[in-house]
């Protein structure tokens, strides 16, 4: 799957690039308000996770043409600044400080990873610069890290794996091991899902932990194999996953064990190939095959079809588009670009942009959305990109989510 | 021109400090400018083993890892001010780097280079574990510098401008503290371990105390780096300690010129500004600096700065 | 810890073997680059990357893996001189850092030149048709693949051995690698050696590349930690020893495994920590000579 940026991603930042190169700071000084409205755009270009990356600028870059064709706002074009952030937190909040200080940018949409999220909402939110988060993570809304400036787009753990657990426990057994990611993410998928594999009596056997990012997961095998659980939840992402499953594959777990993952990412399926993934079920935020069912999916990807040569829109890459688009509707109908009185908008909108009815609750600014469980297919798959069969949607409801109190918001 | 080379020489810490305070204004955006003034000064401290005493220590990163995260730590849970956060950062640094050193010291070569690779690994596991202090993979966010005083005056951190002052006056204290060392009988003793340490051992000098006293100023200076790193980008993030970043520092010292004075920070400021300005035009960029370092290993292996610095040389000793 | 029984550990050990034959291959393959030329390869883990991007390619459109098994280190190793004649080569003499630096920045160049060429994802890779599923060892089923995977390295690591301990080229490697200057007053053009050498090292990178390739994504970073991971194995085993390297190599894979089996999370620390040991015990590792360093 060739991912390019753009002609207009490219031009601007090779525009940018020449502005950068030959104006000194005394001159960009001179340069600082400008008509259109800006919009920051750090995600890992580079890197692990840079296909689901370029798929968010492209769909963000969807987002941005629909607002500037409707006419903008008060004649005001809006504009997207892609940063690479290399996947790496630090170099994200050097990007995050200069789209600020230097490109003077309106407000921030961006990120793909749990880590990176959390440098640039630290950034923004100092400066007191709306942050709309389009990747995952429990920890953005938790009042430690949290401002009124942070609003989270995306799914969080909580939700995935909390889905995932209600759909697979009644019908696969109640006997769990987790192959989990070392790491604050990785914990956080577990969590989600013993807490509600607890209520229905589900008893976890083992939580194996794999350093991040290893590549052999052989040394596991074993141990799982002999515990013999009902499900296996892989807690791990992107790349580790296809590692995993991969494996897991290899060794002929498959046959003795349902492999169920939180987060069965659109790009890590296509990458991995069909026989990986074969029968592995997973929750995600999005889903191209969707628009069989919803009306706003349909539209979402022909507009995407039409503007990249009828190519589909991953999970990630939707997340960038509704990311962007929230934050400009906001604009028009606080009918100003100052920062709270968008802030209040995002607060009150009622959104469908691409997938069901979606808002954002007021404690923590989280996206109120629907979770879709899928399995992964390698039989009747009419083209390369169906890969998946829907296998349910559940609607969209606070219910589920962690309460504003646990949080530690005060209600 | 010769005075010229004579002057900057001779007073290199005014100099480069002169140059410095004109720095921010040449460069594209403030941010850009601390950092360059951060690595500069984690490759300057690194350069002080490697140019110097020419030991290759492939886990200086720890030592920077370590300054941020204590000073991180105690400004995020124990809610002590910057400078105090700033001591203790450097102080922990240095206590690592007495730990790594003794234990570093005993080898030499490559072997000296493998050690403290595994080393400083060793310390990103351990930074890496104790989650509920440092954030694991997520970092420590909230390392905030509040609104203080001098001498009456509110200074506002987030001012990029103020904060690339303060930073560089820190930044000025060390730069006068190593070239203090290397003018000192200290600087002559590390340049003779350096080019053949039998005969400085034969002559009588402690070989083995000197490399360790050295090995803690090094990873005090790169402690104190990292220091004034949490407190630019108000997060510590886990791969401070990767054994990439002190690869990185060995790029710099490579490319701005192993052994001179200025040269980190030339290499530094190449390095950042390059990366910068390239990844707008192309994110190939890892092609582009691999080429570029590949090509000053191979026809300037005295760097930019030190190229530079014999050119004059060789003018000044020719008059 | 439940269900820890004798066949569990057997299985687990047979897992470690098998990783570890990719360890002690590419050890083995920074051991003579080492030995002979005094050269650390920084890009030894580009190089395995390479490999499996080009084992994994040759699969996809010829179909046979055998071929793509022969192909693939030839072309790596043809790499490794090209790398050797025209960037390490000018570097000899400068001291032990030139080279080593050099083949950093090589690996950078390495990473994008396959991200340019294959894309940022990866290739998928594909288990060879007749190597798939598991077989029943007595104490279990473990995957066909991995046990070709050990007999493989088993064959080749005899190979080299045979190469040289019993051929004349050996002989010479061996001789230059104690003391080139004799060896170039013997009339043996020393820069032919070297180049040779390096390919050779580059090729058994490459090779432990496809080989792994069934067993992992391949992506352009994929060199990355397996380059750490390799430096642990030659110092555990000894700069300069080819038997070191192997031995260290499996036992490596083995630390790793076992480690995994009782603290999971510990398991890439626990071969940093082997390392560290080691060199504070025995600096010239396990099969290293004494004196050679520290």
């Amino acid at each position: 799957m060739k991912q390019k940026l753009t002609n207009q991603t490219r031009r601007k930042m090779l525009i940018g690039g020449a502005a950068v190169a030959s104006t000194p700071l005394w001159l960009n000084v001179a340069n600082a308000k400008s008509e259109t409205i800006k919009i920051g755009f750090p995600v890992p270009l580079t890197g692990p996770f840079s296909a689901e990356a370029q798929d968010q600028v492209k769909a963000a870059e969807l987002a941005i043409k629909e607002f500037n064709d409707a006419g903008g706002f008060n004649g005001r074009k809006a504009e997207l600044l892609v940063r690479d952030d290399k996947l790496n937190p630090g170099e994200a909040a050097t990007r995050t400080l200069e789209l600020i200080e230097k490109d003077k940018v309106n407000y921030v949409v961006g990120s793909l990873s749990a880590a990176t999220q959390l440098s640039i909402n630290a950034v923004c939110k100092e400066r007191k610069i709306l942050f709309n988060s389009i990747s995952q993570s429990d920890a953005i809304n938790e009042v430690k890290d949290w401002s009124i400036y942070t609003f989270h787009e995306a799914l969080n753990p909580t939700m995935t794996a909390g889905a995932l657990a209600r759909y697979s426990i009644p019908r696969f057994g109640k006997k769990i091991v987790f192959l989990t990611a070392d790491y604050a993410y990785g914990h956080e998928m577990v969590r989600a899902f013993e807490r509600v594999g607890k209520e229905m009596g589900a008893t976890t056997l083992a939580d194996i932990r794999h350093p991040l990012g290893a590549s052999d997961y052989s040394a596991f095998m074993p141990r799982i194999k002999a515990l013999n659980p009902d499900i296996l939840v892989l807690c791990n992402f992107g790349r580790d996953l296809l590692n995993a499953a991969k494996q897991c594959t290899d060794f002929g777990l498959k046959s003795s064990m349902k492999i169920v993952t939180p987060v069965l990412l659109y790009t890590a399926r296509l990458a991995g190939g069909p026989e990986a993934f074969e029968g592995i079920i997973g929750g995600t935020s999005y889903y191209w095959g969707l628009e069989d069912r919803i009306p706003a999916a349909k539209t979402f990807n022909d507009a995407f079809r039409k503007m990249y040569n009828g190519s589909v829109p991953s999970d990630y890459g939707a997340l960038g588009y509704a990311g962007v688009k929230s934050v400009l509707a906001s604009v028009k109908i606080a009918k100003s670009t100052e920062t709270m009185k968008v802030v209040s908008a995002m607060e009150n909108l009622k959104y469908d942009w691409y997938k069901g009815p979606e808002y954002y609750r007021k404690c923590d600014h989280q996206a109120v959305q629907t979770v879709i469980i899928v399995e992964s297919k390698s039989k009747n798959m009419k083209d390369k990109y169906d890969v998946f069969n829907i296998l349910t949607i559940e609607p969209t409801t606070e219910i589920h989510m962690r309460t504003c109190a646990e949080l530690g918001h005060k209600a | 021109m010769n005075s010229f080379f004579q002057l900057i020489t001779q007073h290199r810490v005014l100099a480069s400090t002169l140059f410095l305070a004109v720095f921010p204004f040449i460069m594209p955006y403030e941010a850009l400018a601390v950092n360059i003034l951060i690595f500069g000064l984690f490759a300057m401290g690194f350069n002080l083993l490697f140019g110097y005493m020419g030991l290759l220590s492939f886990g200086h990163a720890a030592f920077l890892g370590i300054g941020s995260y204590l000073t991180g730590i105690s400004i995020v849970h124990y809610e002590l001010g910057w400078g105090t956060a700033i001591i203790v950062g450097v102080i922990g640094a240095a206590v690592g780097g007495l730990i790594m050193g003794f234990l570093a010291i005993r080898t030499r070569g490559i072997y000296f280079s493998m050690v403290t690779l595994a080393l400083g690994q060793i310390v990103y596991y351990i930074f890496y574990k104790a989650e509920s202090l440092t954030g694991g993979e997520n970092g420590l966010r909230g390392v905030r510098v509040d609104s203080f005083n001098i001498f009456g005056i509110p200074v506002d951190f987030l001012n990029p401008l103020i904060k690339y002052y303060i930073i560089l006056f820190f930044v000025v204290i060390a730069m006068w503290l190593i070239s203090r060392i290397l003018n000192s009988p200290l600087g002559a003793v590390m340049e003779a371990i350096r080019e053949n340490e039998k005969r400085a051992a034969a002559c009588g000098f402690d070989v083995a105390k000197t490399k360790l006293l050295v090995f803690i100023l090094s990873a005090a200076i790169c402690g104190l780096a990292g220091s004034l790193r949490a407190l630019h980008l108000s997060i510590v993030p886990i791969d401070s300690l990767n054994y990439l970043q002190s690869g990185q520092a060995v790029m710099m010292s490579i490319l701005g010129g192993m052994g001179t004075f200025f040269g980190p920070f030339v290499g530094a400021a190449v390095m950042l500004y390059l990366e910068d300005v390239v990844t707008t035009f192309t994110k190939y960029w890892m092609a582009v600096i691999g080429l570029i370092f590949m090509f000053f290993v191979l026809f300037f292996p005295k760097g930019i700065w030190g190229t530079i610095l014999s050119k004059l040389q060789i003018h000044q000793d020719s008059k | 810890m439940t269900g820890l029984t004798f066949e569990l550990l057997c299985m687990q050990l047979l897992t470690g073997i098998a990783l570890g034959s990719i360890y002690a291959l590419l050890a083995l393959g920074l051991c003579l680059i080492f030995g002979m030329l005094n050269v650390v390869n920084f890009a030894h883990g580009a190089f395995f990357m390479v490999g499996a991007f080009l084992g994994v390619y040759f699969l996809g459109v010829t179909g046979n893996f055998w071929f793509s098994l022969v192909l693939t280190p030839l072309l790596t190793g043809c790499l490794g001189l090209v790398t050797e004649r025209f960037l390490v080569r000018p570097l000899y003499g400068r001291g032990l850092d030139y080279p080593l630096l050099l083949t950093f920045g090589l690996s950078y160049v390495l990473i994008e030149l396959m991200r340019i060429t294959f894309g940022i994802e990866g290739l998928p890779s594909i288990t060879p048709d007749g190597l798939k599923g598991t077989v029943n060892v007595g104490i279990g089923y473990f995957p066909k693949y991995r046990l070709f995977l050990i007999a493989a390295t088993a064959l080749i690591v005899l190979g080299i051995w045979f190469l040289i301990q019993k051929t004349r080229y050996g002989l010479i490697i061996k001789a230059g690698a104690v003391d080139q200057e004799i060896v170039k007053v013997l009339g043996v053009d020393i820069a032919k050696v070297w180049l040779l050498v390096f390919g050779l090292g580059c090729a058994i990178a490459g090779l432990s590349g496809i080989l792994a390739s069934p067993t992992r994504s391949v992506n352009p970073e994929m060199g990355v930690p397996i380059l750490a991971e390799s430096f642990v194995v030659t110092v555990v085993g000894g700069m300069g020893s080819p038997v070191g390297a192997v031995v260290a190599g499996l036992l490596v894979g083995i630390v790793y495994s076992m480690t995994s089996l009782f603290y999971p999370d510990l398991a890439e620390l626990s071969i940093f920590v082997l390392m560290a040991v080691v060199l504070l015990i025995r600096p010239q590792g396990l099969f290293g000579k004494a004196g050679a360093m520290g």
